[in-house]
């Protein structure tokens, strides 16, 4: 959600029941504005809280002038001093998919994984337990940037792509009518498009090149994998994740209020297919 | 009464060009009066003194601040005409003319737009938009007469509606309003363009006229024409005075577009979509009423009322300072909602047990206790599955002939907990939202506890909805969300060591092994505990729920005694 209207939106995300104290709320709203300061942000989004055992993460993200080039994530311990974060890759995500369990809270802490490597001396191949250190920040920036590309949602029209590819904020956008905030097409995925290009012509003929430039969510697999609700009678559409609980998508019709928290333990659902 | 709206008029061109020179010393010496919006009438026919003068009045100083609208009130007050163009006349001429002017102006402006704008005008678009307009009907009137401009004329056009001259007039005001700055520019030109457009029009003049026809025509598809949007998006630009308006051009261009559809269909749609925001106003404004009109009884009831309902708020305040919480306004209406509760029913106990969320709609759970005596239970169902096992083995019996005998013996169902003990000590209210109504949940069952710690499934907000699974659940969803109450309950419910403690009244020990430590109460001697301990280790903390043991119950039922008292009979 937006630093700047983060106490509203604080306030329409409450549904979920996480939320924040207002201690912690105050301290955001003043270090955000100095981390976009510091940093030279165009926009600074608080991410959301990941809960550990012993402490919890806060998250922000920040953004510059173009919506979708990575994001910088900082993280904090108690919403004062953030430190950046480095950006995640293929290998850090395929490491850290062994670690289970919740987050301990301490950056530093280290998990013990034990894989059965091959290692061939000369012509004997056996196999060896090695015991591979995991560092925790290092599977904090992971799953960030799983629950990222996974579950991040925009309304439709929010953002506009201009014919010289950045993309920019729309600032003409009112809000998505309440017919159009029912249903699941009009959200789309916070990321680079994944499956634009498997569209049939027809499809694309539909779309808008300047709007439609981004996955809607209606084709997620699976089926059934978002949960939306239209809170205080038609004023506010949430939506929540079931795939990564804990992620809420808030959006009040009409206006310019959106924005997505997530409060949760950072562990994905892998039962969901049961579940439904 | 030519108003001569000095620079601003911009120099139509017209064919009279003669006329010009006289009408732009007159605009000279008027320009005074500008009012920007006044335009010189030029009687002269046809032109573009048709156009307009569109305030009328030069001296109704109508601000230049003021709306278009307000100035332009005739569709046709064209912008006043340079006064160079048109006016060939000569005063004397004008007001002979006038009169005749005004009506057969009337009847043309209203049929012929296009035309408008093939005659001569003023090259400057904007100014001309009125000026055009009104010069087609004047120039098929420039044979009657010509001088139009007269008052009465005006007056007339204010008459008229013409939404595009509308338009095109607020863009001329505005126009006007600019221009007065380049009031001495504009003036020199329109002396300029009255030398060059004394004799017939030049083929700037000429192109600039074809160029506007082009603009002013109608699209077959939409009824709109290019000049009318150009000039209704520019007025909107103005208006609003965007950042960066040029980067946002194509958003305001769909916007006027869309606005002309928007006030048909506005109340249609509003009604329907609000609907539901309505609807949960006025349940929740039921809630917040329904305090005020109990205040009478509420003295007596106060004694019990005090004790049962709970100090939501105060406890909302705490979970806050924890980040857990559902926002102040809505934990208030829940506040409201249990006073509901209370009052409707006979409640010794009350508490906010929870939310739990759900696929479509949400639950909220409220914990309560009923008075001694107070709460009414279906306690038929048990006998039902009784009775079943006798008739199985009656009905085998008679094909023993034929069939196998079975010896299997379906195991018993271990029955469930009496109210007020073990799992079902407490009863749990449901509702789906705050101002819904409350639906009491049913006791729950061991069958259901042991078959939902296997299960996992996601609510749905809806009751009755079946729950489809494997090992296959005994009930429905509201015996899930019952059984699930009941596990968190009591997996979760912990209290500071010392703080219940247990009743002192059982002495009996040896007779009721089952009914032992049921009861608790808070210990009012207790004096609280340093945080440091709290939070250091965890033995300070206590259950302060039964567990339930993996048969499904508090209390264990041993279901090989009863089959032993079978056997005896």
């Amino acid at each position: 959600m937006d630093a700047e209207s983060l106490l509203l939106s604080l306030e329409l995300a409450s549904g979920s029941g996480q939320g924040l104290s207002p201690d912690r709320r105050a301290s955001l709203l003043t270090s955000l504005m100095l981390v976009k300061r510091d940093y030279r942000y165009d926009r600074v989004l608080f991410w959301g809280r990941i809960l550990g055992l012993v402490a919890d993460y806060y998250i922000a993200q920040g953004l510059s002038e173009d919506q979708l080039s990575p994001r910088k994530t900082l993280y904090s311990l108690n919403c004062m001093e953030w430190s950046l974060l480095p950006p995640a890759t293929e290998e850090m995500v395929v490491q850290t998919s062994v670690v289970k369990g919740r987050f301990m809270g301490d950056p530093s802490h280290e998990y013990e994984h034990t894989e059965l490597q091959k290692m061939s001396e000369g012509e004997k191949v056996f196999e060896e337990e090695v015991v591979v250190q995991i560092k925790e920040e290092t599977r904090l920036v992971s799953v960030i940037d799983q629950i990222d590309k996974a579950v991040a949602v925009i309304p439709r029209g929010a953002l506009f792509k201009t014919p010289f590819g950045p993309i920019h904020v729309n600032r003409t956008f009112e809000g998505l009518s309440l017919s159009e905030a029912k249903k699941l097409s009009s959200y789309f995925h916070f990321r680079e498009p994944v499956e634009l290009k498997n569209k049939t012509l027809l499809e694309k003929a539909d779309l808008d090149p300047s709007l439609d430039f981004m996955d809607p969510l209606e084709h997620d697999i699976p089926k059934g994998s978002w949960s939306i609700q239209m809170e205080r009678g038609n004023a506010l559409v949430v939506l929540r994740s079931l795939l990564w609980p804990g992620l809420t998508f808030f959006h009040a019709p009409r206006t310019k209020n959106y924005g997505y928290i997530y409060v949760g333990t950072g562990e994905k659902n892998i039962d969901l297919p049961f579940m439904l | 009464m030519e108003d001569l709206t000095s620079p601003k008029q911009d120099q139509e061109n017209q064919e009279l060009g003669e006329a010009r020179r006289p009408w732009e010393e007159i605009s000279a010496s008027s320009q005074d009066p500008e009012s920007g919006l006044s335009e010189p009438l030029e009687p002269e026919q046809w032109l573009e003194t048709g156009p307009q003068p569109r305030s009328g009045p030069p001296q109704s100083p109508q601000s230049r601040a003021s709306p278009p609208l307000d100035d332009v009130t005739g569709p046709g007050a064209p912008s006043p005409p340079s006064p160079a163009p048109e006016a060939s006349f000569i005063p004397s001429t004008l007001a002979l003319a006038r009169q005749q002017l005004a009506a057969p102006w009337q009847s043309d402006r209203t049929t012929d737009v296009n035309p408008k704008a093939e005659t001569p005008h003023s090259h400057r678009l904007e100014q001309s938009s009125d000026q055009g307009k009104s010069t087609a009907p004047q120039t098929c009137q420039s044979e009657g007469d010509t001088f139009q401009q007269s008052q009465q004329t005006e007056r007339h056009l204010y008459g008229s509606e013409d939404v595009s001259n509308n338009n095109s007039k607020q863009k001329e005001l505005r126009f006007n309003i600019f221009q007065e700055e380049d009031s001495n520019s504009n003036y020199e030109l329109d002396h300029t363009e009255s030398g060059i457009s004394e004799g017939a029009p030049s083929p700037l003049e000429i192109a600039i006229q074809s160029a506007k026809a082009y603009l002013l025509k109608t699209s077959s598809k939409s009824g709109l024409n290019l000049y009318d949007h150009l000039s209704d998006m520019l007025t909107k630009v103005l208006d609003e005075r965007p950042e960066n308006a040029v980067d946002i051009i194509e958003s305001i261009s769909q916007d006027v577009k869309m606005a002309h559809f928007r006030k048909k269909l506005d109340t249609l749609q509003n009604e329907n979509e609000m609907l539901p925001v309505y609807e949960t106003a006025e349940k929740q404004k039921a809630l917040f009423l329904q305090g005020n009109l109990e205040g009478v009884d509420q003295e007596l009831e106060d004694e019990i009322a005090e004790s049962s309902l709970p100090n939501v708020m105060e406890s909302a305040f705490y979970f806050e300072q924890a980040g857990v919480g559902l926002g102040t306004d809505e934990t208030y209406r829940i506040f409201l909602a249990l006073k509901q509760l209370t009052d409707t029913h006979p409640i010794q106990r009350c508490r906010f047990w929870g939310k739990i969320l759900g696929l479509e709609m949400n639950y909220i759970v409220a914990e309560v206790e009923f008075r001694e005596g107070e709460d009414e239970e279906d306690v038929e169902e048990e006998d039902v599955t009784e009775e079943r096992d006798d008739g199985d083995s009656d009905a085998e019996e008679n094909d023993e002939d034929e069939l196998p005998r079975t010896f299997y013996k379906t195991p018993q169902v271990i029955p469930k907990e009496e109210n007020r003990t073990g799992a079902n000590k407490y009863v749990y209210f449901v509702c789906n939202e705050p101002g819904g109504p409350w639906v009491k949940l049913p006791p729950v069952t061991p069958a259901q506890i042991v078959t939902a710690r296997k299960i996992k499934k996601f609510f749905t907000g809806r009751l009755e909805t079946p729950i489809v699974s494997y090992p296959p659940f005994p009930g429905n969803e509201s015996n899930y969300l019952r059984a699930q109450i009941a596990r968190i309950s009591a997996g979760t419910h912990v209290s500071p060591l010392g703080f219940y403690q247990f009743g002192e009244e059982e002495g009996e020990e040896e007779e009721e092994v089952e009914g032992r430590r049921d009861s608790f109460e808070e210990n009012p001697d207790f004096e609280g505990i340093q945080v440091i301990d709290l939070v250091e280790s965890l033995s300070n903390w206590v259950h302060h729920v039964q567990h339930i043991l993996s048969q499904g119950r508090c209390n264990w039922f041993n279901p090989i005694q009863k089959s032993e008292e079978e056997e005896e009979e």
